[in-house]
């Protein structure tokens, strides 16, 4: 498993996964919680990685 | 001499708890009753670990030269029996030319790190402050 892309999206699922369980009592807000960390740790992630895009290697 | 008895019992009920819950990711949270959550963190964090240790990652030693390889050695302690087990068997010697070394690495410490959360989670609870 090289995907890089992969990798962030398991590594995401897994600690929104532990952070919504961890914190909130109730299904539906552990849903809601989680949902939006991990949209948070994807879409930041494509964000800082397209910034960085123009810089040499 | 009866309440002091009574909170030394809830003392050592908490110190073993809490180290029940850092041998086992959730096993804190299953003692209390809270099998649901218990059963994510078991499987959420037990598989982040397994997952570190597929992508190479390395299981650092507590190296008191170098502050930082210590500190990455504590973060991984955090996951508890999994980590001495692992340890052990001589998994996690880490490879620095795999392309997923440092995906495993953070996979390795990550996996330690939320360990402790939920630990003292298990604690709060246990207190009664959740």
């Amino acid at each position: 498993m090289r995907s890089h892309l992969v990798l962030l999206v398991i590594f995401a699922f897994l600690v929104s996964l532990v952070f919504a369980v961890l914190t909130k009592d109730d299904l539906r807000e552990q849903m809601r919680f989680g949902g939006m960390l991990f949209a948070g740790f994807v879409v930041t992630a494509l964000v800082l990685g397209w910034l960085m895009y123009p810089f040499p290697r | 001499m009866r309440a002091t008895a009574a909170e030394e019992t809830q003392t050592g009920g908490l110190v073993l708890l809490c180290v029940a819950a850092w041998a086992i990711p959730g096993a804190g949270h299953l003692w209390l009753g809270r099998r649901s959550k218990g059963l994510v963190f078991l499987i959420a964090l037990a598989l982040m670990f397994v997952l570190g240790l597929a992508l190479r990652g390395r299981l650092f030693p507590f190296d008191l030269s170098e502050p930082l390889v210590c500190l990455a050695a504590v973060a991984d302690v955090g996951i508890g029996l999994i980590y001495l087990v692992a340890s052990a068997l001589g998994y996690g010697a880490g490879d620095v030319r795999a392309v997923t070394y440092e995906y495993g690495n953070t996979f390795l410490i990550v996996a330690g790190l939320l360990n402790v959360l939920v630990v003292i989670d298990a604690c709060d609870i246990a207190v009664g402050r959740k």
